[in-house]
């Protein structure tokens, strides 16, 4: 089995903290993102799982085993690098089967290897050439054949596509998600730790993904929770796109608040969802895409000035200042009418089903009992 | 009107045409005048050893009678007397010496170097700051105040008149310039590669053998290049070390032809002088293209 659990990571460089003391498990199997702006230490994590950095304290196993002491090449993992790391003097062919020719595998079986990792990855015409003849997805895929080839029990993957362009990153993402499927179909253990800052690449790949900061876990979840159910306001903010709108509020009364001098109802029953003790000083975060326009002034509508429109195509951006705040709203251009104009005052209407709220001073979210 | 601004441009044209052709001439002035400045400057500093070459072909009396480079009466006779030399021992032996020297020498500096800068270039280690420090110091160190205390050590190690002294130190990492180059060198590869190696399963030696070496391979030859010819070229370590004239190398050997109590035969000299030159020329050209070449480039983007 191979499944990876992280008890109580830390590593410090010299007096400085890096990691503090995570925990994580990753199931059998399992697509995990790790994703974090930079700093955060998911690239750390990742070199400590992969045995490239020495841990401070806790542990690290893979299929039950502590791994801690033992070396990179016999962790059961294989890993692909954010700029490839192909062997320059080595052709294409070499670079893949290296791992196997270290450990003296028979050659016969070192060349149905390559073949079928090659023609997995449509990599065979590219057999006999060097990295430096090779564009930047083809190494990419040569990089992730060399993963492949180990038959490991764990991948890891270190912002791999930061280096493609989006076109490529696009496709290469749904290459790699499209194998991972391929490596469980054939039963192949295929447990994969992929770490990006990239929240779009974080979203669609992962299972599950662990949102870090500062060398903490935020969450850990499944996209879909984690974008309708971030557990603080770093994942509120950091997942989802744009940004979700953050106000300072105050509670008044069971289901409405009070946020830049304007009372917003929150609908019935949102109180059922609050935590206990969560009333005071709170944070309001609604999603762009929960925002609407509303017809007129209507109660428990926020009323602002429309500051600037953007068109993108299937939708419209239109940024809204609420008194010293400045909101976006993302409407669907079907039904954007155009009527309100720059510098209108608008009627934004909330789905109260989009609100969060989040403790001022903790920043975690009060709004997820039920 | 219309002749008359026919006349008018063809006149133009005739003005570009003049203005071209000067150009033109003076670009053709300007190339002659700069290859002959510098094919000049380049004859001037290359006629020594042309004349070297050319005096070796002469005969003892014409050295001296003839101030060109060109010999009247060609002849072999300094490189054939010269070779047999005025010793029991031909040149042929003290050629054969000279590898003795530099075969080992250049082999140990290159693995010793390539151990130690790998080392220095990317291992965490106590005392590692002092180390390279002191490396470093030995650098600024000038030859002639180690000469003594080298001499007693080798002296007492039971090591004198014998090849030993001259490679066994720069086969054990020795030459603190080496080991900088390839520390240096070492310092703008990435990480990348070796870790891709560890994680394959490679331990240390094997990424050094199979990654890194191939990586330094420029270095490694500039090194090997080098060392080569300062060792060719080495006077003082075979004068002070080496007393037997049968363990003489080529350096020595030119010397002892100057030695003798006849009269010099220059002819020889020079000769042979152009020999010992030979394999060191011989060796830049063969590897100048891997001095030059980089194959670091392409293994890593971005």
């Amino acid at each position: 089995m191979a499944r990876l659990q992280l008890r109580n990571l830390e590593k410090d460089y010299g007096s400085f903290r890096a990691v503090h003391g995570i925990n994580l498990d990753v199931e059998d199997g399992e697509f995990m993102v790790l994703v974090g702006p930079s700093g955060c230490a998911k690239s750390t994590t990742l070199r400590m799982i992969a045995g490239l950095e020495r841990v401070t304290g806790g542990e690290i196993r893979i299929g039950g085993e502590l791994v801690n002491d033992k070396t990179p090449g016999d962790r059961g993992i294989s890993m692909v690098f954010q700029n490839y790391a192909l062997y320059p003097h080595m052709k294409v062919r070499k670079n893949l089967s290296f791992s196997m020719r270290l450990k003296r595998r028979p050659s016969n079986e070192i060349e149905t290897a390559t073949q079928h990792v090659s023609g997995l990855l449509e990599i065979d015409p590219l057999l006999d050439r060097l990295p430096k003849q090779l564009s930047g997805g083809q190494a990419q895929r040569v990089a992730v054949g060399r993963a492949l080839i180990k038959k490991p029990q764990v991948f890891l993957f270190d912002e791999p596509l930061s280096n493609l362009d989006a076109k490529l990153r696009a496709s290469m993402r749904v290459r790699i998600t499209d194998l991972h499927k391929q490596l469980k179909a054939t039963g192949q253990q295929a447990t994969v730790i992929y770490v990006t800052h990239d929240q779009t690449e974080a979203m669609t790949m992962g299972d599950r993904i662990c949102v870090m900061k500062d060398g903490h876990i935020m969450q850990v979840a499944d996209p879909v929770t984690l974008y309708s159910r971030p557990a603080n306001t770093f994942v509120a903010g950091f997942i989802g796109s744009p940004e979700m709108n953050f106000l300072d509020a105050a509670m008044k009364g069971e289901n409405s608040v009070e946020a830049a001098g304007q009372t917003i109802v929150l609908g019935d029953g949102f109180s059922r969802r609050l935590s206990a003790g969560g009333l005071g000083d709170v944070t309001l975060g609604i999603r762009p895409q929960h925002l609407r326009i509303a017809a007129a002034e209507a109660p428990g509508t926020l009323k602002g000035r429309l500051n600037h429109i953007e068109f993108m195509g299937h939708e419209v951006y239109l940024y809204v200042d609420i008194g010293p705040k400045r909101l976006i709203a993302v409407v669907p251009s079907s039904t954007y009418d155009r009527s309100a104009l720059r510098d209108d005052w608008v009627w934004l209407s909330t789905d109260p089903k989009g609100v969060h709220l989040f403790d001022r001073q903790t920043g975690e979210n009060i709004s997820l009992a039920a | 009107m219309a002749d008359h601004i026919l006349t008018q441009n063809s006149a133009t044209v005739r003005d570009v045409e003049t203005i071209r052709a000067s150009e033109l001439r003076r670009h053709h002035i300007n190339v002659v005048l700069r290859y002959a400045l510098l094919g000049g400057v380049g004859l001037l500093m290359l006629y020594p050893l042309i004349w070297l070459i050319g005096a070796s072909f002469k005969t003892n009396s014409e050295i001296f009678a003839n101030p060109g480079f060109w010999p009247e009466n060609p002849t072999l006779d300094g490189y054939i007397k010269g070779w047999k030399t005025s010793t029991p021992y031909s040149f042929g032996t003290f050629f054969l010496n000279t590898l003795w020297i530099v075969v080992p020498k250049v082999i140990g500096t290159a693995i010793s170097c390539t151990a130690v800068a790998y080392g220095f270039a990317r291992f965490e280690f106590p005392g590692k700051k002092i180390l390279f420090a002191s490396l470093i110091a030995t650098l600024l160190l000038p030859n002639v105040v180690t000469r003594i205390p080298q001499y007693l050590i080798f002296r007492d190690l039971g090591w004198l008149d014998s090849y030993l002294p001259l490679w066994v130190p720069s086969a054990l990492a020795g030459d603190a310039f080496f080991v900088f180059m390839l520390v240096q060198f070492l310092r703008a590869i990435p990480r990348d590669m070796e870790e891709a190696a560890r994680v394959d399963g490679a331990n240390t030696i094997q990424t050094l053998i199979f990654i890194v070496v191939p990586l330094i391979m420029p270095a490694l030859i500039s090194v090997c290049l080098f060392q080569f010819m300062w060792t060719m070229n080495d006077f003082l370590g075979p004068l002070i070390y080496i007393s037997s004239v049968d363990k003489y190398p080529v350096s020595l050997a030119l010397k002892l032809s100057i030695d003798t109590t006849e009269a010099f035969e220059w002819n020889r000299v020079l000769a042979m002088s152009v020999l010992t030159l030979a394999p060191a020329l011989a060796v830049f050209f063969l590897a100048q293209k891997y001095f030059i070449d980089g194959i670091s480039a392409g293994g890593i983007k971005g």
